[in-house]
């Protein structure tokens, strides 16, 4: 875990570098003496934590907070308890310690740290596991599943019964209909634009009146789709 | 009387001497400097700025464990935030207290 001091007060960068150095899994990056320097390097850098002093000349550390978009995780630290109340108004904040920062104490609050970090890896990996089932796709072939990544369908036509199936790398003929296949594609990247086809949008080449290129292929669209397709274009 | 001494420190360094020298040295340093602008400002009438001085004077006082010179501090603050300055004579006695004992470390 890296962190950074934010300390007007050399007194206190020095005892919080000493304590944080008491800990193999927590390196102090940089230190800084106001705010606005500290603002330039976070947004240059990401770091894991900030000991941040509230209680600064011209720029506090509230004020601070206010003007990252995405605050790393916060301990307050400031001689004065008062400030306790308004620190719980920011989710960034995850402890306030009261000068002279005591070693138990800190272990406490750099313990909250390390929970959240770990809650938000945790996180990322299941949100991470979960697009990929969602990416997808298993489809029958001779009694046999076969797995497709959604995002390479570049088209899917209707031919009776059947559908072709076209990816970047194979086309599938699979026993299903347009409707069964629209309904297991996410509508963010596909569009059923004529009777007897659905395209990636992503994966158009151009756009004439009444056709779209997809790959190599001219696919024609229906009156009614073509309003709709244009609107999920990013046009100029 | 209660006076200031170095427990926290000492905790704090848990050995470490070149670590207490060092806190020390920054203390001697910056004590000084933050107790002449406290003053100027007070010589000013400018109170709202000498509480922010003592607010850092304060950490000082109680990172040398001077319990009784940091609750006086923590008073004296709060009443300059207000105009009042019925307790500055008694925090200068805080403030030659902290004075002597750097002198001495």
């Amino acid at each position: 875990m890296n962190c950074i001091i934010i300390d007007d007060e050399a007194t206190a960068r020095v005892i919080l570098n000493k304590i944080c150095s008491e800990f193999d899994d927590l390196t102090v990056v940089a230190e800084f003496e106001n705010a606005v320097e500290a603002i330039k390097y976070l947004y240059k850098h990401q770091v894991d934590l900030v000991l941040l002093d509230i209680h600064m000349p011209d720029f506090t550390g509230f004020e601070f907070i206010k003007t990252l978009k995405n605050p790393p995780n916060i301990i307050l630290t400031s001689s004065d308890k008062n400030f306790a109340i308004e620190a719980y108004e920011y989710d960034c904040i995850v402890d306030y310690l009261v000068k002279p920062i005591l070693v138990p104490r800190f272990i406490k609050a750099l313990q909250k740290v390390k929970n959240i970090l770990k809650q938000n890896t945790e996180t990322s990996i299941q949100d991470h596991e979960a697009n990929q089932l969602e990416n997808e796709l298993y489809i029958n072939i001779d009694r046999r599943l076969i797995k497709i990544d959604i995002r390479s369908i570049y088209l899917v036509e209707a031919k009776g019964d059947y559908i072709h199936l076209k990816t970047e790398n194979t086309n599938y003929i699979v026993h299903s209909s347009l409707k069964k296949i629209k309904d297991k594609l996410p509508d963010s990247l596909f569009l059923k634009v004529h009777r007897s086809y659905i395209i990636n949008i992503k994966k158009i080449i151009d756009i004439e009146d009444n056709s779209v290129q997809i790959n190599k292929e001219i696919i024609p669209i229906s009156r009614s789709s073509r309003a709709e397709l244009m609107d999920r274009l990013n046009l100029l | 009387m209660e006076t200031p001494n170095l427990s926290y420190i000492d905790k704090l360094s848990n050995g470490d001497d070149l670590f207490k020298k060092k806190i020390i040295e920054v203390i001697k340093f910056e004590f000084p400097s933050e107790k002449d602008l406290y003053h100027k400002n007070i010589n000013l009438k400018q109170y709202k700025n000498a509480a922010e001085n003592i607010h850092k004077i304060k950490h000082k006082i109680s990172i040398l464990s001077f319990d009784k010179g940091y609750e006086l501090a923590s008073k004296h603050e709060n009443n300059l935030k207000e105009n009042k300055t019925n307790l500055e004579q008694e925090f200068e006695e805080v403030l030659k207290t902290i004075t002597f004992y750097l002198t001495l470390i």
